[in-house]
């Protein structure tokens, strides 16, 4: 039995990843992978789907899962594979027991994000395979064909997708589900990283990479098409806009799953004269083809300017790269300004930025430290209160270390879901440090940015700082509205003048939740 | 044949529905669809965009590729502008009259109305009024699909009216009545041009 269903990119992989026996995911909220974990959420309620305080627990937990003998998914956007790196890398050398797929969802172009990191980088530096899917249906087959390739070669799968799959719907044609495995715990020692069982494991990684590059060279989702004497080495999404552009005089390497095929490779360089690399992000596959080809055969990409460095690829450039020539009939219009986001009318990170800058005004010495989330905004227009916005959790470190230097005052502005998933440890070095700096939990009882999903501190922000030895009367509570304002910043002028750790916690619910919730 | 079309708007108008709507009457009458949509930061008030499109054939790329859109549909005037380079020479424009001034720069009325006025096919009005003066204040969404089904095409008026029967069936036979209204309103405003 099959049916057709409309679904984004990832709601495909997670409906895949269902049917293909999963009994867990953990996730931290990131665009664009936001939707795979709440499709789950929403429609399977026999998988495990709770948010996780962070990538690294989310990781952690799954391989715990895996162990087990069981299928387990984690999802999150390309920066949390920074935050998960410990566990990701590791995961491949203790190898995993039950299926175990890493989706990070890759923004090039950064439409909602801080830099275009490319996750495939990961893979070759953990040496585990990658599926990267073309499309919504390859995105469906494929999570269910990463999660047998897991347990084949008893490795962690990445599974790379990257927003405009994400975030594009198409009707996807779907199978049949397969039951959960059972409970199978591993009896192996190789889980015990110790040096002496670590080198064992290790050569053991080794010894599985021509398996990998064996399932690389046979997957039906690598294929060679045309006969042109041009070649294209397609990754990805990048195959769809090479077929846009219909150019005749090429061959195309269709590349979806990795380590690269390499006997595939040189067949299209025996068969063509020069090859185009087409791949979102970063110039991974490039590098790569540039290496097994040898330096004497042409080989064209981002590296060498035929497509551009930075951004996503988009139909445009890549008929341009491949000499299809464009037709446009309007130009820029005329009459026309930037319309950046901003924070919802009424949203609370307003009234704390307000009261902050009303407050700092008096104080020329003063740096706001930002952090990842809504109120990142509050660099832009009306507030620009931002000195720094870096990485989840930063606002209170790099407060910390500003601080050190002898800056004065150091703010800290950080969100109640950032705060648990990478704030706690830095407050705890400040408190043992007494370092002079106030920080702002601008708590919101959301992870508002990504659509409002829960958040995993919220009712446990006062017992958390007092926990870590923040002094009891130096954790304050507000409420951000216009017209507590002569208590906010009254208060805000008293902590910065407290010469130790104070945290202040201006607290209202997201404007999106509140109208969600009275509906 | 194909139908590319960018929806447009400002993050919170409503753009999302009548990419649904569309969307639902394509999958009913069998034709090829990909939607790109816009999620994350850009819905805090940002400029929003979706590009959709419609074939009997096999779609590969989920964007469109600039000067080939034959069709923006857009919730707000100024942001149906923003799209031009990507309109191809035949294709029509379908907007709201009334601008959504949330920046501080917003470009001057009249210099707008007179550059949207100088395309050659464009079709605009107050959706906001429209959907008052027909009982369903929050039905501007459904009088702008109304207003672009003429131009649809792939898919006809009635095929899309009762796709918004489908979407809106579990709000109720109330709020589907409202936005039939408001839809048939405007496609009388898209008819007449």
């Amino acid at each position: 039995m099959s049916e057709k269903r409309l679904l984004l990119g990832d709601e495909a992989v997670a409906l895949g990843a269902l049917h293909a026996g999963l009994s867990g995911v953990y996730s931290y909220p990131g665009t664009p992978s936001t939707e795979v974990t709440e499709f789950i959420q929403n429609f399977a309620p026999q998988v495990r789907s709770r948010w996780c305080t962070n990538e690294k627990t989310a990781m952690e937990a799954a391989l715990g899962m895996s162990y087990a003998g069981k299928r387990a998914l984690v999802c999150m956007k390309h920066v949390g594979m920074n935050v998960c790196a410990d566990a990701f890398v590791n995961s491949a050398v203790t190898g995993v027991n039950g299926g175990l797929v890493v989706l990070a969802a890759d923004d090039p172009s950064m439409h909602s994000s801080q830099n275009e990191q490319d996750s495939r980088f990961y893979a070759q530096f953990a040496m585990v395979p990658v599926f990267e899917p073309s499309d919504q249906q390859e995105a469906y087959d494929m999570i269910r064909e990463a999660f047998t390739l897991s347990e084949e070669l008893g490795l962690p799968v990445l599974f790379r997708v990257v927003t405009r799959l994400a975030h594009s719907r198409a009707a996807v044609l779907i199978g049949e589900g397969v039951e959960q495995n059972a409970m199978n715990p591993s009896n192996d020692r190789g889980w015990v990283l110790l040096p002496a069982i670590a080198r064992r494991q290790y050569l053991k990684l080794i010894d599985k990479q021509p398996l990998m590059l064996e399932a690389s060279e046979r997957t039906p989702h690598n294929s060679l098409e045309g006969t042109g004497r041009r070649g294209v080495i397609a990754c990805g999404i990048g195959y769809n806009y090479v077929k846009e552009a219909g150019a005749q005089d090429i061959t195309i390497l269709k590349v979806s799953q990795y380590p690269l095929p390499e006997a595939q490779i040189k067949a299209l360089a025996a068969r063509c004269d020069s090859i185009l690399v087409v791949e979102d992000g970063q110039p991974v596959v490039e590098q790569g083809v540039k290496a097994l080809l040898g330096a004497g055969y042409p080989v064209e990409g981002r590296l060498t300017c035929k497509l551009p460095r930075t951004g996503e690829l988009t139909p445009d450039n890549v008929a341009a790269a491949l000499g299809v020539p464009a037709s446009r009939a309007f130009g820029t219009a005329q009459n026309l300004a930037p319309r950046p986001p901003q924070l919802c009318p009424g949203c609370g990170h307003r009234d704390v930025y307000a009261a902050l800058n009303q407050v700092v005004a008096e104080y020329p010495g003063a740096r706001i430290f930002g952090d990842i989330g809504c109120y990142t905004l509050g660099a832009l227009p009306p507030f620009r209160a931002l000195a720094s916005c870096v990485d989840m959790g930063a606002s209170i470190t790099m407060a910390k270390g500003a601080a050190d230097a002898g800056l004065f005052p150091a703010i800290a502005v950080i969100g109640d879901s950032t705060f648990t998933h990478s704030g706690m440890t830095g407050l705890l070095d400040a408190v043992n440090d007494h370092s002079r700096i106030t920080v702002i939990i601008s708590d919101n009882l959301t992870t508002a940015m990504t659509g409002g999903q829960d958040s995993a501190g919220t009712s446990k922000f006062e017992a958390i700082c007092l926990g870590l030895g923040v002094e009891p009367e130096h954790v304050r509570v507000v409420v951000p509205l216009p017209a507590n304002m002569p208590e906010i910043t009254r208060i805000i002028r008293e902590e910065i003048e407290y010469d130790g750790v104070s945290v202040i916690i201006p607290r209202r619910e997201c404007m999106q939740t509140l109208r969600r919730h009275k509906k | 044949m194909k139908k590319d079309i960018i929806l447009c708007g400002v993050g919170g108008q409503g753009i999302l529905s009548i990419a649904t709507v569309i969307g639902e009457a394509a999958t009913a009458a069998g034709l090829f669809l990909k939607q790109a949509e816009v999620h994350g930061m850009s819905q805090r008030g940002g400029d929003v965009q979706s590009n959709l499109r419609l074939s009997n054939e096999v779609i590969y790329s989920d964007l469109i590729p600039m000067g080939s859109v034959d069709l923006i549909i857009s919730m707000e005037p100024m942001e149906a502008l923003r799209y031009l380079p990507y309109l191809s020479r035949t294709g029509r424009v379908v907007t709201s009259a009334k601008p959504f001034v949330n920046i501080p720069d917003y470009p001057d009325h009249d210099a707008l109305m007179a550059e949207l006025d100088s395309l050659p096919d464009v079709v605009k009005l107050d959706i906001e009024d429209a959907a008052r003066a027909c009982g369903n204040p929050k039905g501007a969404n459904m009088v702008l699909l109304g207003m672009a089904a003429p131009a649809i095409g792939i898919l006809s008026a009635e095929e899309l009216r009762a796709a918004i029967g489908r979407v809106f069936a579990r709000k109720g036979d109330a709020i589907v009545e409202a936005n039939c209204k408001a839809f048939d309103l405007g496609c009388e405003a898209g008819l007449k041009k």
